[in-house]
């Protein structure tokens, strides 16, 4: 019992936050999962990270006008991938120099909507929850917009699962194949910055790349097939964001006593320490496991 | 029956003096093929005629025109820049063609089932793939929807697999395989959807000699067997001799075209290059000599100098091959 308490705090089961953001944060973790790893797949990790970058923009945005950052997020992530679109960066390099661009104008944009925000508010308060997010936060009314930007990202997800996959073996054999390699790329764009989006909504919009890459790097050392690495990233990341609310939680009783550390601290650290453990497994272990016949 | 969307093989017109070769034409007479498949009975898959591609301004190809029959195999030959690479992308259609028209029997509507497998293919070692999963996208990867395994995919893979001698390597992720390893995957990848055309992009590339000779036997063997019509491109001939029924022999944006004996010809080849060209026979190797006159020789174009190739034969009685 008392090893019980030293890790749920008492009253962590009955707190009505706590229990909301269980549920959200894996609802969130298990739709960034499988599109993570397919980021990492497909060489759009940076991408990723881009979307997290122009979701700052949006949520300070939001932040300025008084409406619900995630507003923010969800438009400003599916303006960033219509304009990747529209720019129409089909190669790899190509994409990095395109997702550049776009990343670096609004990063400058964001810059100073923050600076706005903050200096006619008063308080970086609304900035700080934006850029570095709180899942306890995360007000109820929020869960239409959760379900709608999810449910889509892993449909598509589904849909274009089989030339996903062999597009990130080789656009080449896609375009062999018949895929309309044009059609599921745009598909899956859509489908990253919702995800990016629900990831700055629960760990914050600088950070929300973490969750969405992190636990797909991991499980990719850890299966040798899709379906199996995309489980792996799925467990990894509900498990870091629970242990995460665990330990933020836990942490209203470590110094400053009574403030509690960060949510996302804890999210990122944990996603971080998995991919670590799972890198030193996979050096440890021969390249290549002698295949079983047929079996 | 004759597929009706395709012009039957050339019919003989006669009167072609030997060495006339018209270049950029499909070559007339007797079906030169080592096979003995009375011509009849061969159904064509490719037909090519009159094909131009412009790229970044450029005419990379013009006038390229030849078919292949059912069972064939062809060698695409060409030095670096040639266009090898873009002709096949033009038979895919992942090209456009400025001139001419390419048709692939079965084309009719829908896309044809061609098998590509692309010069290069550059893999991460961490892709949560394996060998078998690239071989069953081979089947389905164009597919909507998720895949639900089933014991008849499964086998199918596995045959896949076991006719590129690829079996033992079903497990392994696509990225680990080496360059030679790979080549076969993709092979079998490109024979999963059933096509009757196969195209290969420089196979033998990074192949030593033992493995190149052994991957077009692989390929010479299917395309008797299953009756595949099989295109790859290589700059060099030799390994091809004595298996390639055809020939489409690029340089300088235009083709020499037709039975093998017809166009690896000094006559034939230095019509085509514009200056006298050498073939000589050495050591049973063909060896193209091209002159130093040639507008962009840098000494590369000549397909390899017998003495270090053969060099570097490995001693059979040590590697034990036949
Ligand atoms: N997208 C493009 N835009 C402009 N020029 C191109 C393009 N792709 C290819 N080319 C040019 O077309 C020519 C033929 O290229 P191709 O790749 O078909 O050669 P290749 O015979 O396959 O050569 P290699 O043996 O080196 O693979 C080259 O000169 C190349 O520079
Ligand atoms: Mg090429």
């Amino acid at each position: 019992m008392s090893v019980l308490h030293a890790v749920f705090a008492p009253g962590f089961f009955s707190n009505g936050p706590v229990q909301a953001a269980l549920v959200m944060g894996a609802v969130v973790a298990l739709v960034c999962a499988p599109v993570g790893v397919l980021a990492v797949l497909r060489g759009q990790a940076f991408a990723g990270h881009a979307f997290a970058d122009i979701t700052s923009t949006g949520g300070s945005a939001a932040v300025l006008l008084g409406i619900s950052p995630v507003l923010g997020f969800a438009a400003s992530a599916a303006a960033g991938a219509a304009s990747m679109e529209g720019l129409g960066a089909r190669q790899r390099g190509d994409r990095d120099l395109v997702t550049g661009t776009v990343l670096g104008g609004a990063l400058g944009l964001s810059a100073l909507l923050l600076y706005l925000s903050t200096t006619r508010q008063g308080t970086s308060g609304a900035t700080v929850s934006v850029l570095f997010g709180s899942i306890f936060a995360v007000s109820a009314a929020n869960w239409p917009w959760v379900l709608s930007l999810g449910l889509p990202a892993l449909a598509v997800v589904a849909a274009a699962y089989r030339p996903l996959l062999l597009g990130s073996v080789s656009p080449e054999l896609a375009a062999a194949r018949g895929v309309r390699a044009r059609l599921v790329s745009a598909m899956y764009l859509g489908a990253l910055a919702a995800s990016v989006a629900l990831s700055a909504l629960t760990i914050g919009a600088v950070l929300s790349t973490a969750l969405l890459v992190g636990p797909a790097a991991a499980a990719l050392g850890l299966s040798s097939r899709p379906g199996r690495a995309m489980a792996w990233a799925g467990a990894i990341a509900v498990v870091s964001v629970w242990a995460g609310i665990v330990l933020a939680y836990d942490s209203y009783s470590w110094p400053p006593v009574g403030r509690g550390w960060p949510v996302s601290f804890f999210v990122v650290a944990l996603v971080t320490a998995f991919y670590a453990v799972s890198r030193a497994g996979v050096r440890r272990r021969p390249r290549r496991q002698p295949a079983g016949r047929g079996s | 029956m004759p597929d009706p969307t395709l012009p039957a093989p050339a019919t003989p017109t006669g009167a072609a003096p030997a060495g006339a070769l018209p270049i950029g034409a499909v070559p007339t007479g007797a079906d030169a093929g080592r096979r003995t498949t009375p011509p009849g009975q061969r159904l064509p898959v490719l037909d090519v005629e009159g094909l131009g591609v412009r790229l970044g301004g450029r005419q990379v190809l013009s006038d390229v025109s030849f078919h292949l029959c059912q069972g064939e195999v062809a060698g695409l030959i060409g030095s670096n820049g040639a266009g090898k690479t873009t002709l096949l992308r033009a038979v895919l259609g992942l090209t456009p063609v400025s001139a001419g028209h390419v048709s692939v029997a079965g084309s009719r509507g829908r896309r044809p089932p061609v098998g590509y497998v692309p010069q290069k293919v550059v893999l991460d070692p961490d892709l949560p793939i394996r060998a078998r999963d690239l071989v069953q996208l081979g089947q389905d990867g164009h597919r909507w929807g998720l895949p639900w395994p089933s014991a008849a995919k499964r086998a199918a893979t596995e045959e896949l697999l076991a006719g590129v001698g690829a079996l033992h390597l079903a497990d392994a992720r696509v990225g680990q395989l080496s360059g030679g390893e790979l080549q076969r995957v993709l092979v079998a990848h490109a024979l999963a959807g059933g096509p009757r055309l196969l195209l290969l992009d420089e196979p033998l590339a990074n192949l030593d000699l033992r493995s190149a000779r052994d991957t077009v036997a692989l390929l010479d063997c299917i395309a008797r067997q299953q009756g595949i019509a099989v295109l790859m491109s290589t700059h060099d001939v030799n390994p091809l001799m004595g298996v390639m029924d055809r020939v489409v022999y690029l340089a300088g944006g235009r083709a020499a075209t037709g039975p093998t004996a017809d166009v690896v010809r000094s006559d034939v080849l230095s019509s085509l290059y514009g200056h006298h060209v050498d073939v000589l026979h050495a050591h049973g190797r063909v060896i193209v000599s091209i002159g130093d006159d040639a507008h962009r020789d840098d000494g590369c174009d000549a397909v390899p100098a017998s003495a270090g190739v053969l060099a570097d034969e490995p001693e059979p009685s040590r590697s034990g091959w036949r």
